[in-house]
């Protein structure tokens, strides 16, 4: 198996799917290196509708796309591989994943995505699956007639529990702050909705039942007081980390654990470049990670022409 | 129909044979949703390198599932897919919602092991 490579690219999102394409269409030996499932958050989207030129499409329907257009060129993708070290900052960076394969390339792209944010109280852990939830489309049909609480106060949070005002009997949006990120047009839509009931300035301390989520304990941020507030299910919805963690000690990192780039979307190493969700910016959706994608590979080619 | 390369579960008959031709074996049970498709993609890719092991799907909504869905051992769950590790017929492990690779594994090293699989 060939372990040398013009460019790796570290995560096979929308970003760094589009990279692969860009790369490999451009004849550059290039190798996809993925921690998940191939195409990143898109394959949590039961439905994209705005991506241009497309309709309607699942989102797992648009990453195999993606996927094959990206291997129809000849890159090489090696999914759900764990890198395990790092060696950016020479001419030839060095990457090792889990099974001790190790890769060289001239060039990297990093584009490792993000995932859902936990709230990492007690639990949490314990009813993943068993009352907690962090997808409305998958699970919400278990909580037919059930209460619910949805944590969180932004788009996804507001959305979501208006969606599920479908199946459950009573939603309880419960949120941090004494108002909401959403868009007003969401909010107004929640508060109209007479099945959602809202509890602000308070967060989820605890998680308890017996094999199932049965309550949780509910703090009040003011006054640190704390409820205990019987529960069939919760559904968490608080926004996305970036999966950076591998890369602290090895590139610059905002506050926020998002990669720095300059405006050729290089890193601090020269060499090494970022797009996608994992970078630091304001929007993350599948247009503007696929324009990251592109940016980073063009400026990755014209790094190796150099 | 689910849009997996994995073995999928046609009728309560053909799991019952699926339990009793294989010493292991692993089903996903659930839908073509965001939570489900990653863990048939891990699956799909130990299939080769855990030949001693059965990766089968199973339709969530189809008429033949409760042979998954009333299972004691999913009675808790609340989250899809449903997956179900079974040895000699008999349930070793069962998770509710989505599995990383690492998760999965970790479970058939513990459960399942190359000499056991000759039946």
């Amino acid at each position: 198996m060939n372990t040398d490579y013009d460019v790796i690219v570290l995560g096979g999102g929308p970003a760094g799917l589009t990279a692969g394409i860009y790369l490999a269409r451009g004849k550059h030996n290039t190798l996809i290196l993925n921690e998940g499932a191939i195409g990143g958050q898109t394959v949590l989207t039961h439905e994209v509708a705005n991506y241009p030129g497309v309709e309607n499409i699942n989102g797992y329907q648009l990453a195999r796309i993606m996927k094959k257009q990206a291997t129809d060129f000849g890159c090489k993708i090696r999914s759900n591989v764990k890198v395990t070290n790092l060696e950016l900052s020479g001419p030839v960076k060095k990457i090792e994943i889990n099974n001790k394969d190790t890769f060289s390339a001239k060039a990297v792209i990093l584009s490792p995505g993000g995932r859902s944010r936990e709230l990492g109280v007690p639990g949490e852990n314990e009813f993943k699956g068993k009352g907690i939830s962090y997808c409305a489309t998958c699970d919400g049909d278990f909580f037919q007639d059930k209460e619910i609480i949805v944590v969180g106060g932004g788009n996804s949070a507001i959305e979501e529990a208006d969606a599920l005002t479908r199946y459950a009997s009573k939603v309880t949006v419960v949120h941090q702050f004494d108002h909401f990120q959403a868009y007003e047009h969401a909010v107004r839509t929640a508060k109209e909705n007479p099945k959602i009931e809202f509890i602000m300035e308070s967060t989820i301390a605890e998680f308890k039942g017996e094999g199932k989520l049965e309550a949780v304990t509910v703090k009040n941020l003011k006054t640190a007081e704390l409820t205990e507030l019987p529960i069939d299910g919760v559904f968490i919805f608080i926004g996305y980390v970036p999966n950076t963690e591998v890369f602290k000690d090895v590139i610059s990192l905002n506050n926020y654990g998002e990669i720095e780039i300059n405006q050729n979307f290089e890193t601090n190493i020269p060499g090494v470049f970022a797009a996608g969700d994992a970078i630091q910016k304001r929007y993350r959706q599948i247009t503007t990670a696929v324009s990251d994608g592109t940016i980073a590979a063009l400026n990755t080619m014209e790094y190796l022409h150099d | 129909m689910l849009m997996t390369n994995l073995t999928h579960i046609e009728s309560e008959d053909h799991f019952n044979q699926t339990l009793s031709e294989n010493k292991n074996v692993m089903v996903c049970c659930g839908r073509m949703g965001p939570m489900c498709i990653p863990v048939y993609e891990v699956m799909e890719e130990l299939e080769d390198e855990y030949n001693h092991v059965k990766f089968v799907d199973l339709e969530f909504d189809s008429a033949h599932s409760h042979v998954i869905r009333m299972l004691p051992e999913c009675q808790t769950f609340n989250g899809l897919p449903f997956v179900v590790y079974f040895r000699d017929g008999k349930v070793v492990k069962a998770t509710s919602s989505i599995q990383y690779r690492d998760q999965v594994t970790s479970i058939l090293d513990e459960h399942f092991t190359v000499e056991e699989s000759i039946k």
